[in-house]
This record gives C-alpha cells, sequence and structure tokens, in this order.
C-alpha cells in the first residue's frame, strides 16, 4: 500500500519534469515561429540585430550571441577544468587533513555567493587588470570567460571533492600495496572510480556557464558586434534577451524567442552529448 | 665475512634467517592520537615458504599487525612505531629493518616485495588484463610481451586463468565476488613478491570461493611466504603450518599449527580455541 503510494508519486515526479521540458519546448517553438518563417537557417548566419521603422520587421540575427555565449564558456571551461580538478585532488588526496575542513567550507561559501556579486566584482576590480595586461578596454570576452570560470570552479571543484571522496579507503590502498605513488592512485584509481560524479560536474558547469546572465552581463560589453579579438566586446544569448526583453516587439520579440530556443536546444545538447559520450562507454 | 662467522651461535643466527623471511621484533604500534598502542611488543617469525595463521578475537590488533609489515599505515600520517621488522633481503644475508624506511620510494619497494590482500575484493576501475598489468607497470616493465607473459602466467597461477582468458579486455567489475579476490591474489602474485599478507581473503565469500581461494593459497606457498588473518578455525588449522594466536595487542602463543590446536600451552588460547569466547 505504502509502497504503491511511493511508487505513484515517484512516477509523477518522473514524468512532471518530462513534462515541464517538453512544455518549455513547446513555447518557444510556438513564439519562434514568426522569426523562423522569416529568417528560416539564415537567423544563424545574420550578424545584425536591427528592427525596422515604426517597429515594424526588421532584420535579426543570432550569429554573434550565439558565438558569443560559446566563446564565454570555452574559456571558461578551458580554465575552469583543470582548476577545479587541481583544487578537488589537493583536497582529497594531498592536503594535510586541518586544512581540509576550512578549505572545504571556504569553497562551498563561493559557490554560494550570488553571480551578480561576480559580476560587479568583476568589472570594478577585474577588468581595469585585464585591460592593463591584455590591453582592450577592460570588459570584453575575456573578462566574461574568466570570470566566468571564477565563478564555477568552486562549485565544479566541490562537486568533484564529493565524488573523489567516494572512492573506497581499501581501494586506493590496493594501489598503495601495489607500490602505487599518490600521482598514480590519483589518475589510475580516484579519478576512474569518480568519473560519473565528475563529468557530472564539468555538465552542470557548463549548462551554468551558458545560462549565465548577470555576471556576463556587466562583463561581455554587451555591444552588438562579431569579436575580432580575445579581449573584444560582444553580447551573448542570455544578456542580449535581459536587455532587450522590455521593448521588443513582434519580430524582435519572435526573435528573441528563436535565441532562447537555441539556447535551450545547444544546452541540452552538449550535456546529452556529454551525458552519452562519456558515461555510455567504458569501464564502469 | 670474518672468521667469527664459523662460531656456532652465528651459525644457528645464520640458518634461523634463513628460515625466517620476515621477524616482527618486540612490536609496538600506536595508531595516530590514540592514548594507548593497539599492539604490545609483539615477537612474530614469518617462516619461508610456510603459511602462518593470525587468530583471535575482534579488535585484538591482527590487522594492526598485518598493516604494520608493509607499512601501509603510514598512508596515515602521525603513526608510533617501536621495535624491528626484519625483512630478509635476498641480496644480502643480513636483514633489514622496514620500520627504517623512510623515503617514498623505499616504502614503494617493500610493498612490491610484501604484497597484501583485503578482505573485500578490490579490483581497480580497468580491464581484467588492466588490474593484473598494473602493479608490472609501476614497478617500471616496458615490454608489451614480457608484461603479457607475466600477466598470462599470474592468472594461470591463480586459478583464475580458465574464466578470464576470453574476457581480459572487460572490466574487472564483472567478475563475481571469489573471481575478483583470485584477481587481486593475482595481481598480487604478478610483482613476485617474498611475502603476501592475506586479511580474511575469504570472510566476504560463499563457501565454494572460499574452498578456492584456500587451493590457491596452499598451492602459493610454493612460491612465496605467507600470512593470514582469519576467524575461521577450519580454515586456520586447515591451512596453515604455523599460528599465533593475540588477544588486546598481545601475541599470547605462537607454534606449530598442530600444536596450537591439539595441545596449546595457554589456557586462553585453549578457550579461545574451543570457542569458549571471541
Ligand atoms: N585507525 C585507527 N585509529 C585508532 N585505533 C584503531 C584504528 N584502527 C583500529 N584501531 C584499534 O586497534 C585495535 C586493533 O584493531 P584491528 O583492526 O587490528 O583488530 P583486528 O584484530 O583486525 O579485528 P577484526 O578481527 O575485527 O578485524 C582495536 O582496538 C581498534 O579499535
Ligand atoms: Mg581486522
Amino acid at each position: 500500500m505504502g509502497g504503491k503510494l511511493f511508487r505513484n508519486v515517484s512516477f509523477l515526479s518522473a514524468t512532471l519534469s518530462f513534462f515541464i521540458l517538453l512544455g518549455i519546448f513547446v513555447i518557444l517553438f510556438h513564439y519562434a515561429q514568426d522569426a523562423m518563417h522569416t529568417f528560416g537557417w539564415d537567423f544563424l548566419r545574420i550578424d545584425q540585430w536591427e528592427p525596422g521603422e515604426d517597429d515594424e520587421g526588421g532584420v535579426f540575427g543570432g550569429l554573434i550571441p550565439i558565438a558569443g555565449t560559446l566563446l564565454t564558456t570555452l574559456i571558461a571551461m578551458v580554465i575552469a577544468v583543470p582548476l577545479s580538478m587541481g583544487i578537488a585532488i589537493f583536497l582529497t588526496e594531498i592536503a594535510h587533513k586541518n586544512l581540509v575542513k576550512p578549505v572545504g567550507v571556504a569553497i562551498e561559501l563561493l559557490a554560494a555567493i550570488p553571480s551578480i556579486i561576480y559580476g560587479m566584482w568583476g568589472l570594478f576590480y577585474f577588468a581595469p587588470i585585464i585591460q592593463h595586461t591584455f590591453g582592450g578596454n577592460g570588459v570584453g570576452l575575456l573578462t566574461a570567460g574568466i570570470v566566468l570560470a571564477i565563478m564555477i570552479i568552486p562549485f565544479m571543484a566541490a562537486i568533484t571533492r564529493d565524488a573523489m571522496n567516494t572512492t573506497p579507503p581499501v581501494l586506493k590502498e590496493s594501489a598503495y600495496a601495489m607500490g602505487a605513488t599518490t600521482f598514480e592512485v590519483v589518475k589510475d584509481i580516484v579519478m576512474p572510480y569518480a568519473k560519473g560524479g565528475i563529468i557530472g560536474s564539468i555538465i552542470l558547469a557548463l549548462g551554468r556557464a551558458l545560462g549565465e546572465t548577470m555576471a556576463v552581463a556587466f562583463l561581455i560589453g554587451s555591444v552588438f558586434k562579431f569579436p575580432s579579438k580575445i579581449t573584444d566586446p560582444t553580447t551573448s544569448i542570455p544578456v542580449l534577451l535581459a536587455n532587450n526583453f522590455s521593448e521588443a516587439q513582434d519580430l524582435e520579440l519572435s526573435s528573441m524567442y528563436l535565441l532562447a530556443l537555441l539556447l535551450f536546444v545547444v544546452s541540452f545538447i552538449i550535456i546529452s552529448l556529454a551525458k552519452f559520450y562519456f558515461l555510455g562507454r567504458g569501464v564502469k | 665475512m670474518s672468521t667469527e662467522a664459523l662460531s656456532p651461535s652465528n651459525v644457528m643466527e645464520a640458518e634461523t634467517k634463513q628460515k625466517d623471511v620476515m621477524r616482527v621484533e618486540n612490536l609496538t604500534y600506536t595508531y595516530p592520537g590514540a592514548p594507548k598502542p593497539s599492539l604490545h611488543g609483539i615477537n612474530l617469525p614469518i617462516r619461508r615458504n610456510k603459511i602462518t595463521a593470525l587468530i583471535g578475537p575482534s579488535g585484538c590488533g591482527k590487522s594492526t599487525l598485518l598493516r604494520a609489515m608493509n607499512r601501509i599505515h603510514d598512508l596515515y600520517p602521525g603513526n608510533r612505531y617501536e621495535g624491528r621488522i626484519l625483512l630478509s633481503n635476498p641480496e644480502e644475508t643480513a636483514m633489514e629493518d622496514i620500520l627504517e624506511l623512510k623515503k617514498e620510494n623505499d616504502l614503494i619497494r617493500l610493498r612490491q616485495r610484501v604484497g597484501m590482500i583485503f578482505q573485500k575484493p578490490t579490483p581497480f576501475p580497468m580491464t581484467i588484463f588492466e588490474n593484473v598489468a598494473y602493479g608490472l607497470k609501476l614497478s617500471g616493465m616496458k615490454n608489451k610481451s614480457d608484461i603479457e607473459e607475466r600477466v598470462v602466467a599470474a592468472l594461470q597461477g591463480s586459478a583464475i586463468w580458465n574464466e578470464t582468458k576470453d574476457r581480459l579486455n572487460d572490466s574487472a567489475m564483472g567478475l563475481s565476488g571469489g573471481q575478483q579476490q583470485r584477481l587481486c591474489i593475482a595481481r598480487a602474485v604478478a610483482l613476485k613478491p617474498e611475502v603476501l599478507l592475506f586479511d580474511e581473503p575469504t570472510s566476504a565469500l560463499d563457501p565454494i570461493s572460499t574452498g578456492a581461494i584456500e587451493e590457491l593459497i596452499s598451492e602459493l606457498k610454493k612460491e612465496v611466504s605467507i600470512a593470514i588473518v582469519t576467524h575461521n578455525m577450519q580454515q586456520a588449522s586447515r591451512l596453515s603450518d604455523y599460528t599465533a594466536f593475540m588477544y588486546i595487542g598481545d601475541l599470547i602463543e605462537y607454534n606449530k599449527t598442530s600444536k596450537i590446536f591439539l595441545n596449546p600451552d595457554q589456557k586462553l588460547t585453549e578457550d579461545y580455541i574451543t570457542g569458549r569466547f571471541g
């Protein structure tokens, strides 16, 4: 009786999450129709965002915000993945146990800071440093990417650490008992054992980086222009949506729905690919 | 060697060295942060090519003693060892005190010479082949065909070749518990250790797998010297040549297994063996 109820409730929750996903997709798809019919696949190639006279018609294309989103995310991941792994390995295998607790708590706290704070800190403190070191005018792809990396590192490191901590001590001991060094134990035992959790943390961080709005809005420059170098300002999908939503109408609004749909689909594809590619093969 | 090497006491000394592959002398061991030692002044020889069983009630320090013998304790800093643990060195006549080893490299070499099998099977997250090849690669072996030869020999020597020869490239996680345990033994055997330490290797296994492992262990003693912790009195009496009985951190009695089981000197030993406690 209790078991049946529990089964029904969990079945309901599971299907509900599926229907929410489907619902979001249908709504985005529906409102994006107008832009889809007007621009077709060219939407991906057009590098303009020009409303027409009297708010009628206009030309809207997704190239720049899509590129901006992918590039900032790429920069962030390239920086964040190795650093997060390093932090997690340090905390699980190397650090003295008196250090593990405080550093661990600090990282969890960092992961909980609202992104707007990272955005402000990045703009006022970090952007000048980037400007000084790499040139450009402070805000741009690189600044946004680096601050995005700083934002997702604590999050990724904390989950990776938790995954690595699930490696049974006796498994590590048996590798040491074969004459392995700490480095070899991490590489051959801990990383493969915690692979699922590590990939999971990367995927979640990736999703967060793709959709991050506030911090990036402060730092990317919000210029509708294709970047020619890494310090150039540009824009990203979430930033464009947040900046333009209140005034947009008709075709522009529909184009924004199309961008949102693309972001949704792209995140979905990246995450599924990562999941199937990494988790679906090799040693479990 | 000088002339005094011929004196009777030295000859005797040399003979026992020959007989003992390892000798624990006056070992007192304290865990990190523990107020009292968990082992008090243990003396125990490990005879060459014999099986030595360690028995005693739960918590008496059997695992602690075993884990001192390959210094696996040292993974967790803050231990205290007193006394000596001597290991015979094939190149020299003198035994060396493994408690004096300090460098990571020396500890790694020690652990390759004194292998360990744990209570629960611990296959590594790799294929069956890689599990056995792993230690060989760690020890610096590079040549593919040499490695392959040693892996096959180890799997054959550990009575698991027939079950694994068609699936060497499958994950080791897919083996049954008993097969995994034999794989772990093969993995240790591949390194050609001088001593193998078994900590209750069959307590997580069914009777048939247990039988297979026991047979394997008695087969292995031709090649290596063995110390085995067990809670199973039949296993100790069936398998071992010598038995040590431990009680709350002390070694109460050590002797030939037949003597310990038929006619122990100590009342405590007799009580334990006849199941009056523990
Ligand atoms: N990490 C540790 N820190 C402190 N004390 C420990 C630690 N591990 C074990 N001990 C203590 O050392 C003593 C011996 O433990 P040990 O695990 O060697 O017993 P055992 O004979 O192997 O028991 P069992 O048969 O249950 O495996 C016990 O009193 C135990 O509480
Ligand atoms: Mg034990």
